[in-house]
């Protein structure tokens, strides 16, 4: 596309299972240490699966006041949290953020499933009466969004992708090509995710999707080992500030990384599992690649989507195979999820953070658990120990039910 | 606890608000910064507190928080 404009990672906001901000996350996933472990958020009775990646020692009232606490559901405060960490970073306020040339784009797989789960159980106590009248503000998907641009004034567009776990990754990328086209200089974008409830667990249960290693919590993510049994759930919210270059420039923000490109693919056909091949994922890459300019050559490193299921690390792997032939011995690749968990549609957000400081620190964070790489999945995954390494140009791919892909890809800035 | 007092522990409760701002004059939307939103829970707490039911119709005469006690008075509430 030519005339695009620039755009730039200027703030980063987290709250993960292995860490309450964005630079505690980082050092831990580099680290190598896992946020998983047995669910204490409800009685787990009767569930297959007892362990998560909840989010730890989060204090809500840093963010929130006593009245909203009960007001808003778990995602929403994530993602205020995180909002208020990456403006921050950002050095912007509600006053410096953009007012109508700014925006939102804040992704979420469920909504408040929690505040949904609450509502029905007072309906069935008392009836109708009593719902109470926060039960479907809390419950929106799009209100983590609402609730962030009310604190920032942020008055351009607004949106929610609820695009299962490629929700994150499209709130970036749509918010990357609106800068890009002009129609706004600042989004705040990523995803949050609060779905560790009973029917969250129960839910995933029988699809056989999630991981049963529940003596092992810290072991049971394990993308591309052949060990794997399924992803492991966890929550959190990852956002971060993009801002057209220029704007960033003159300021004099902090730059993390550029962000180049951005493709979004359906696979048009199956609500979970992916095509026959690995038509989907790869043809997701390509776009991506293809709207950054670059060729396959160009691309170091990948934050895979790598869930630990049986299936997806397999046909992620034939994916990368596919699209980058030969090169694709060359290319390092990690899923991070090993540590954090699957935090659904909040997983492109905290991702596309880590692998901005990737790019920037040029360290790549590791894959852990990976003890017997499966026969299938034999690339390069940066196994167990994070390593330093120069990196010019990443890719974070997040591949959704629904058949909902979204790629982006982040350079090293140059100005 | 009186009354009086059961009736402010909840609104200082629902609407984030201090004892001193629950003087007996002070109106719920103009003075304690509730929204319709918020005096919907505040009413379906107090009926849940008190064993009573309030008609949307008996909303309106419910305004300050001496209204408030004047209301649950004359449902026998005490």
């Amino acid at each position: 596309m030519t005339n695009r404009r620039r755009v730039v990672i200027t703030g980063l906001g987290a709250v993960t299972p292995v860490g309450n901000s964005a630079r505690e996350a980082w050092e831990n996933v580099c680290a190598g240490r896992s946020g998983i472990g047995p669910i204490t958020r409800f009685d787990t009775t009767g569930h297959q699966t007892t362990i998560a990646g909840e989010v730890k020692n989060f204090d809500a009232l840093a963010f929130v006041d006593k009245k909203w606490l009960r007001r808003l559901d778990l995602f929403i405060i994530y993602a205020l949290a995180a909002s208020d960490m990456a403006m921050a970073d950002a050095a912007l306020t509600g006053d410096t953020a953009g007012g109508d040339r700014a925006g939102t784009i804040i992704g979420s797989a469920i909504g408040g499933l929690s505040s949904m789960e609450t509502a029905k159980e007072a309906f069935d106590r008392g009836g109708p009466r009593k719902i109470s009248p926060f039960a479907l503000p809390a419950a929106l998907g799009n209100l983590a969004a609402g609730h962030v641009s009310i604190r920032y004034s942020l008055r351009g567009p607004i949106n929610c992708t609820t695009t299962a776990c490629s929700a994150g990754n499209h709130a970036i990328g749509d918010s990357y090509r609106i800068i890009a086209g002009g129609w706004a200089d600042v989004m705040l974008a990523g995803g949050a995710e609060a779905a560790v409830t009973p029917l969250g667990i129960g839910g995933f249960n029988v699809m056989r999707a999630m991981s049963l290693r529940n003596d092992e919590p810290e072991r049971a993510s394990r993308p591309f080992d052949r060990d794997r049994d399924g992803f492991v759930i966890s929550e959190g919210c990852g956002l971060v500030v993009l801002e057209e270059m220029n704007r960033a420039l003159d300021r004099g923000a902090r730059i993390y990384a550029e962000i180049v490109g951005y493709g979004s693919t359906a696979d048009a056909f199956h609500l979970a599992a992916p095509p026959p091949g690995h038509a989907g994922a790869a043809r997701c890459m390509r776009e991506a690649i293809r709207d950054a300019g670059l060729r396959p050559e160009d691309i170091d490193y990948i934050n895979a989507h790598g869930t630990s299921t049986p299936i997806n690390d397999a046909y992620e792997t034939a994916a990368v195979k596919d699209v980058f032939g030969e090169h694709s011995r060359k290319i390092a690749i990690s899923s991070t999820k090993s540590m954090t968990g699957h935090m659904l549609g909040a997983t492109g957000g905290v991702e596309a953070i880590f692998t901005a400081k990737a790019v920037e620190e040029g360290i790549l964070p590791p894959t852990i658990n990976l003890d017997n790489p499966d026969p299938e999945c034999d690339l390069d995954y940066v196994p167990h120990r994070a390593r330093r390494q120069e990196i010019r140009v990443a890719l974070s791919s997040t591949f959704g039910f629904g058949g909902a892909n979204a790629v982006i890809v982040l350079r090293k800035f140059v100005p | 606890m009186t009354l009086e007092e059961k009736v402010i522990n909840i609104i200082m409760e629902q609407l984030g608000v201090t004892r001193e701002e629950c003087v007996p004059e002070a109106a719920f939307i103009e003075d304690l910064g509730a929204d319709s939103l918020d005096l919907v829970e505040l009413i379906m707490e107090m009926e849940e507190n008190f064993g009573i039911t309030i008609a949307d119709n008996e909303l309106e005469k419910i305004r300050t928080i001496q209204d408030a006690i004047a209301f649950l008075k004359s449902k026998g509430v005490s």
